[in-house]
């Protein structure tokens, strides 16, 4: 597809909804999980039916206490972060914190992680009851926790039973959240899909780390951490890139987004929807921003129907 | 709760390194609590330094909606806002945080502050002052030149006793040995992590009760990452993290357990 010129586009009919494996979104903005906590922390700052998606932060079958501090570090134009997936476990979480989401008009989807394969199909048959849960969102990617995250993440035969694991063990529509630290995404991301995925999303955080010049030591209490923001996105363009070729299954991409155009960049490369991470913590109003600025590029650009935008960058 | 783009009144550089900030924030100014901070948006037309930095309320004027900050240059954040004008747009987000609480009962009320710890607990001393409260306050400082405020603190009403680590002004050595020659019956305290882990032993030791305001690197500032994690004892004595932009950065001293 070549860029419109411009062509007529009636504004109060732009078409923004879109399909993400059987969770409808009335919009492509999501949040990503661990960055807007479990939504009402932010509610003070925009108004939560507008976002397209919630996904909450990774929760798994027992409380976590997280990771000693810090946990953040700042790096350039990016931060590391070893939060360690501190979270209420599954039975708080859906007895205290779900009911309050019941309210909104949007889909919420459940960010799961655990440390083994059966851990992963117990989260899912136990979120799977809960009618306030639109998706579960598979972390099989997280650098932060020792025994659980990573080890799936990087072997695609893991990332693939996990995925059976979930997918057997509830009919709601089952995300699997991809991890860029592996030798090939696309070999994950097509293991992943033939386990039955309905979806894909990406990327989690880069591992890293950072050391303090003046102490010698390492800055993180958990030494490595992930890293997002600014600094990650082109790494993520290439990633949805590189999968929406290669895999037949809708992406939600994130990795950076701060504005409307790092968003459309990734509609572009082929991601169904977008979420924001740490662009949140900068700008409390960054999911509605980047809305705005995605209606107002449709507009300018003569796009109807946000689906036609969807991997156009693939010529 | 607000995000605000607040235009900046006055930019002093009381000294080298040690800025005070005004600016015209009419609503922030009328909900601030002593102890709440704001997230400050140093570069808000870059993305690199990219994170708020937390700085507390220094100073509220609620009749001329101006709020103060007092904060020290220590890297690029901060030398950023430094850089910044009277006239320029500053974006914050705040007030946010669980501030101090007003003393309980009519016992002897004292304030410790550590160096730039005096920031948040200015705007304590005025609120003090305001409801008739006097408390003694312990000023600690590396050398006289940083004991920032004595007079003022003293014209709200306020007994100021200064201690000098180089003994240049008033007792030489340590703020916390200082106050725990003759503790009060309710102390706050802001200052470096050491100085609040040997004030929250003095605490402790004479039976006495206390808030303490605590620093952490923090993320959003608003309890959604869970950066900002503290290290504390619920009341069945179990630990937990709590998160510091919004359990804290205010802590019961008894509360907050030390590694
Ligand atoms: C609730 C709260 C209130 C504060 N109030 C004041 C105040 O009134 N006046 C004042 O001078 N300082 C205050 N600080 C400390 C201030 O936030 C840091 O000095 C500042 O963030 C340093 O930023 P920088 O870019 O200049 O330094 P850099 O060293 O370049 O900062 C790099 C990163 O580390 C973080 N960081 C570095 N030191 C600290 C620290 N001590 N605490 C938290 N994060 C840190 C920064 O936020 C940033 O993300 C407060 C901190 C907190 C948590
Ligand atoms: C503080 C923080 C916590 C996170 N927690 C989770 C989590 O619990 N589960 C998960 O799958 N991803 C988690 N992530 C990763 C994000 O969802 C996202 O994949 C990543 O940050 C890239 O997006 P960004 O650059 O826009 O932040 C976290 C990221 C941050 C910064
Ligand atoms: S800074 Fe994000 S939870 Fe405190």
């Amino acid at each position: 597809m070549t860029p419109a010129a411009g062509g007529m586009v009636n504004e109060t009919k732009l078409k923004l909804a879109v399909h993400i494996g059987g969770i409808t979104m009335k919009n492509p903005v999501a949040t990503a999980s661990g960055t807007f906590g479990f939504g009402a922390e932010y509610a003070p700052y925009i108004d939560l039916n507008q976002l397209g998606a919630l996904v909450v932060k990774g929760i798994t079958l027992q409380p976590r206490a997280g990771n000693a501090p810090p946990r953040l570090v700042e790096t350039t134009a990016g931060i590391l972060n070893a939060i360690g997936l501190q979270n209420p476990g599954v039975e708080e979480f859906v007895d205290k914190l779900l009911p309050g989401l019941a309210g909104y008009d949007l889909p919420v989807i459940v960010n799961i992680a655990g440390d083994t394969v059966q851990d992963y199909g117990r989260l899912a048959a136990r979120l799977g009851q809960e009618k306030g849960v639109a998706g579960l969102e598979v972390n099989i990617s997280c650098p932060n926790v020792k025994k659980g995250g990573l080890q799936f993440g990087s072997g695609p035969d893991m990332a693939a039973e996990v995925t059976r694991a979930v997918k057997s063990a509830t009919d709601k529509p089952v995300i699997v959240k991809l991890s860029p630290n592996v030798t090939s995404i696309v070999a994950v991301a097509e293991k992943v899909a033939g386990a039955g995925a309905d979806a894909l999303s990406m990327i989690n955080t880069l591992l890293g780390m950072a050391i303090d010049i003046k102490t010698r030591l390492p800055i993180l209490g958990n030494v490595v951490g992930g890293l997002s923001g600014p600094a990650v996105r082109p790494v993520a363009v290439r990633a949805v890139w590189q999968v929406y070729q290669a895999v037949g299954l809708p992406i939600i991409g994130m990795g950076g987004i701060v504005t409307a155009a790092d968003a459309i960049e990734f509609i572009l490369a082929g991601a169904g929807a977008v979420a924001i991470g740490a662009a949140n913590f900068v700008n409390p109003r960054a999911t509605m921003d980047v809305l705005a600025g995605i209606k107002q590029y449709m507009i300018e650009n003569g796009v109807q129907d946000i689906n036609e935008l969807i991997g156009a960058a693939h010529s | 709760m607000l995000i605000t783009d607040a235009r900046i009144i006055k930019q002093e550089e009381i000294l080298p390194g040690f800025h005070r900030l005004t600016l015209a924030a009419g609503e922030v100014a009328a909900k601030a609590r002593p102890g709440q901070f704001l997230h400050v948006h140093c570069a808000a037309d870059r993305l690199d330094p990219f994170l708020r930095r937390p700085i507390s309320i220094h100073a509220v004027d609620r009749q001329r909606g101006e709020v103060a900050l007092f904060y020290r240059v220590v890297g690029r954040g901060t030398a950023l806002l430094a850089a910044k004008e009277k006239g320029d747009q500053l974006n914050i987000l705040g007030p946010l945080g669980r501030g101090f609480t007003m003393p309980p009962g009519k016992g002897k009320v004292a304030v410790v502050a550590g160096g730039i710890g005096i920031a948040p607990l200015y705007f304590l001393l005025q609120e003090l002052g305001a409801n008739k409260i006097s408390a003694d306050v312990f000023l600690g400082a590396a050398t006289g030149q940083q004991l920032f405020f004595g007079s003022e603190i003293t014209g709200l009403g306020h007994n100021v006793f200064p201690a000098t680590d180089d003994g240049t002004a008033g007792y030489q050595g340590n703020v916390v040995s200082l106050f725990a020659r003759g503790p009060s019956d309710f102390v706050y305290g802001c200052g470096p992590a050491a100085m609040l882990q040997s004030l929250c032993r003095v605490i402790e030791k004479h039976k006495i009760r206390g808030e303490i305001s605590l620093e952490e690197r923090m993320g959003c500032g608003v309890g959604a990452c869970l950066s900002c994690a503290c290290k504390t004892r619920g009341q069945e004595g179990n630990c937990r993290y709590s998160r510091v932009c919004v359990e804290g950065p205010v802590f019961p001293s008894g509360e907050v357990v030390w590694s």
